[in-house]
């Protein structure tokens, strides 16, 4: 695999070797962290130093970090939690939710809808795929049926980065709790929770170099959320489960690491982003670059590439590229190895078709000019190819 | 080569996919996606079926695809099912799957893709004759598949590859076993994979809705039973017709004739089902082209049907097949496919049937 290029890091990125490290020294050692005795005393301090050095990187209280088995878990009781909390307290039934949100925020949300008569407003966005204020601005105005509302960070798939604090004020001053998934901005975009005020906050270990099946919602401890999990009560009793001391001190190492080095990282995958922007434009001329095309934090994520290939089918030149040695994404949640058309792209107002067309690369730390450039030498090729299979399909079907 | 093993799940094509990968070959499993329905259960597209085609292809080593073929499928298999039963025929989706799908859109997919063949776990042989591909029947007779093949083509039979041709299912079965692909045991399919339940009139009756109308004596002209939907019948069918009337012969009745426009099914005594003379359409050849003068063939109208001997000749397009005993209930829209010994002439759609002798 020495030879491949690797330009899927918003899947998930190489874990750091010092992450590594912490993980595998706690390994090593016995203890579950609510035992009485000195083992467990001994796991819990590793835990409860995990927690103050993630709470200190992200300037939020240590009390408000909530461990969790990964980004899915913290977004599904944030988005549950906080709407049972509300629910109870004053009868609030309307979700607000963007249109674009990864599918462990979307599923949770159509799930109330489904089965807690919960009520959502789906908070359209334009064609770069940012939030539209005013809409957001207009469901507000009636605040006491609100009982939350969620809108993620930055977008996985398209990079475009949401006016979070803008939005976290707006909801603060309607009284409605406001949950941000930061699962893809953290170690990439500046974060000072405490700046930001959202009431909650998803991020997960293995995107930014921790191991798998650990993350955190970080939750202000005067939110009211109502479990998803019940047992132990091991997190404030609002998390249940044994505490996973190596994941979470991997994890501590991970954010430490993605918070010091967020500026040098981001402008070195904005250059790399860049250049495979314009050398694809260079060779295959119309490729549409989808969501903001903009290079500021407030803009899209740095290392982020969603093109759309008029006429070819993303899931094709995925495997015409991964013949090729290049690992990368069509970005959108698949079912049974299906690529569905991106939610996010048509709720940009893209076309089925130019949906289906869709490629993300997505650059990070350990990303090099090779790989982008292996990238484009390989994507001509794969581009032709695969637009003579798409014309083939259009043919026959 | 570069190759598309197409990956089903089952033991056979599993099986086909390792040995290609053992034969060197740069081999893609492609696992196709027929229905957008992910329920598990039976057929042959399900979520549990990708799965497992999956775990067979990390085993070997190669990479894996799911083609989403769907809308193709419904509008070429489906929907072409559902057209052929709404006008009284009886077609056979398999192979209208083979030529339209696996061995067209897939086929030309791969090409496109740079791909140099496409497998597939099928039992029959493709065999380099003087004058190009040839299509042959299995080595084992029982599971000879080469029927529902017999509508490919030379071109197509240039790029497909079948490595199961000279096996006995059960040594493909052992193969799969000693390979430790978990597949093994798995049971084969039968049934048309978007039919899981195996109940093709309920299928149709959902799909076409009712429209009832009388089943007639052919030789009397009395009704002797009401049904629901003539398209639910196929010529030569003797179960299901609820006829409690006795017949004056005391001879089994048999789905003689549907007459969809009259919603009207004849039923008749076995020898009103003979057919002599069988014209087919859309004709297709996997070698030369039969032409005007007859020839000495054998003609085979059913997947687990014997083969009869049978003079064929074209006329105006249509391939006319005379057969030398006759055949016993052949509906229109079924295919006759051709043979010269054990390899495949080519195929037609039946079209229209014709009795010398009027029993
Ligand atoms: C925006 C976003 N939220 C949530 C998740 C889920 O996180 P995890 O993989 O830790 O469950 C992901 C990862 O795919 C993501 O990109």
């Amino acid at each position: 695999m020495a030879d491949r290029a690797y330009l899927d890091h918003a899947a998930t990125t190489p874990m750091l070797a010092e992450a590594r490290a912490a993980w595998v020294a706690q390994s090593q050692r016995v203890g579950n962290p609510s035992s009485l005795h000195t083992a467990g005393r001994a796991a819990r301090r590793v835990v409860e130093e995990s927690r103050e050095a993630i709470a200190a990187d992200l300037r939020c209280r240590p009390s408000s970090v909530v461990f969790t088995a990964g980004g899915t878990e913290a977004d599904n009781l944030a988005v549950k939690g906080l709407f049972w909390g509300r629910r109870d307290a004053v009868g609030a039934r309307r979700v607000l939710a963007s249109s674009i949100e990864h599918h462990a925020v979307l599923d949770p949300v159509e799930w109330l809808a489904d089965h807690q008569q919960a009520e959502v407003a789906w908070l359209p966005v334009d064609e770069r795929g940012r939030i539209d204020l005013a809409s957001l601005e207009t469901e507000l105005a009636e605040p006491s049926g609100v009982a939350l509302c969620t809108v993620m960070w930055a977008n996985n798939e398209i990079g475009t980065v949401q006016p979070v604090a803008r939005i976290a004020e707006m909801c603060r001053a309607a009284g409605v709790p406001f949950h941000t998934d930061a699962v893809q901005a953290l170690g990439f975009l500046p974060m000072d929770l405490t700046a930001v005020g959202a009431d909650a906050v998803t991020i997960s270990s293995h995107k930014i170099g921790g191991p798998f099946g650990v993350g955190a919602l970080v939750l202000d401890p005067a939110a009211k959320v109502v479990p998803v999990l019940h047992g132990g009560g091991q997190e404030r009793e609002v998390r249940s489960g044994t505490l996973d001391a190596a994941g979470i001190a991997g994890f501590a190492v991970a954010v430490a690491h993605a918070v010091a080095g967020q500026r040098e990282r981001a402008a070195h995958v904005l250059a790399l982003r860049e250049r495979l922007i314009a050398g694809i434009r260079a060779t295959v001329p119309d490729a549409r670059l989808n969501g903001d095309p903009g290079t500021g934090a407030e803009e899209r994520l740095p290392g982020n590439v969603h093109l759309s290939f008029p006429g070819c089918e993303g899931d094709l030149l995925l495997m015409l590229l991964d013949a090729a040695g290049i690992d990368c994404s069509t970005g959108s949640a698949c079912t049974a190895g299906i690529p569905e058309p991106s939610h996010v792209l048509l709720a940009m107002g893209a076309d089925p078709a130019l949906a289906r067309s869709s490629l993300r690369f997505s650059l990070g730390g350990t990303s090099t000019e090779a790989d982008v450039d292996a990238v484009l030498a390989a994507l001509p090729g794969a581009v032709e190819r695969a637009r003579r299979a798409g014309t083939l399909a259009h043919r026959a079907g | 080569m570069r190759v598309v093993a197409a990956m089903s799940g089952g033991v056979d094509s599993s099986v086909a996919a390792a040995r290609l990968v053992d034969a060197g070959h740069d081999v893609v499993g492609i696992h196709l996606a027929l229905s957008r329905k992910s329920s598990s259960g039976r057929g042959c597209c399900t979520l549990d079926d990708a799965r497992d085609a999956r775990r067979v292809a990390d085993m070997l080593g190669i990479a894996f695809y799911v083609w989403d073929l769907s809308e193709q499928f419904a509008a070429d298999v489906v929907d072409d099912f559902l057209a052929e039963y709404r006008s009284g025929r009886t077609p056979n989706p398999c192979m209208r799957c083979n030529e339209r799908i696996k061995f067209a859109a897939v086929l030309d997919r791969a090409v496109a893709l740079g791909f140099d063949a496409v497998a597939t776990g099928h039992y029959a042989r493709v065999v380099p004759g003087t004058g190009g591909p040839e299509l042959h029947r299995a080595v084992d007779a029982a599971k000879d598949q080469s029927y529902v093949l017999g509508v490919l083509g030379v071109e197509q039979l240039g790029r497909t590859i079948l490595p199961l041709g000279g096996d006995l299912k059960g040594e493909v079965r052992a193969e799969a076993a000693r390979r430790g692909l978990l597949v093994a045991a798995k049971p084969d399919s039968h049934d048309i994979c978007f039919i899981p339940d195996g109940d093709t009139a309920a299928f149709l009756r959902s799909r076409l809705g009712d429209q009832p109308g009388d089943i007639v004596d052919e030789r009397t002209g009395t009704v002797v039973a009401t049904h629901s939907g003539a398209y639910a019948f196929t010529i030569g069918q003797r179960r299901g017709l609820g006829i409690t009337v006795a017949t004056e012969d005391a001879q089994p009745r048999y789905v003689v004739g549907i007459d969809i426009d009259a919603r009207t099914v004849s039923v008749g005594p076995p020898a009103l089902l003979d057919v002599d003379v069988a014209e087919g359409i859309r004709p297709t050849w996997a070698g030369p082209a039969v032409g005007e003068s007859p020839v000495e063939l054998a003609a085979q109208v059913r997947a687990h049907a014997e083969p009869v001997a049978a003079s064929a000749r074209l006329v105006d397009e249509r391939l006319v097949v005379e057969f030398h005993t006759p055949i016993r209930g052949l509906a229109p829209g079924q295919s006759m496919v051709l043979y010269d010994g054990t390899r495949v002439v080519g195929s037609a759609t039946v079209d229209a049937t014709h009795r010398m002798r009027v029993a």
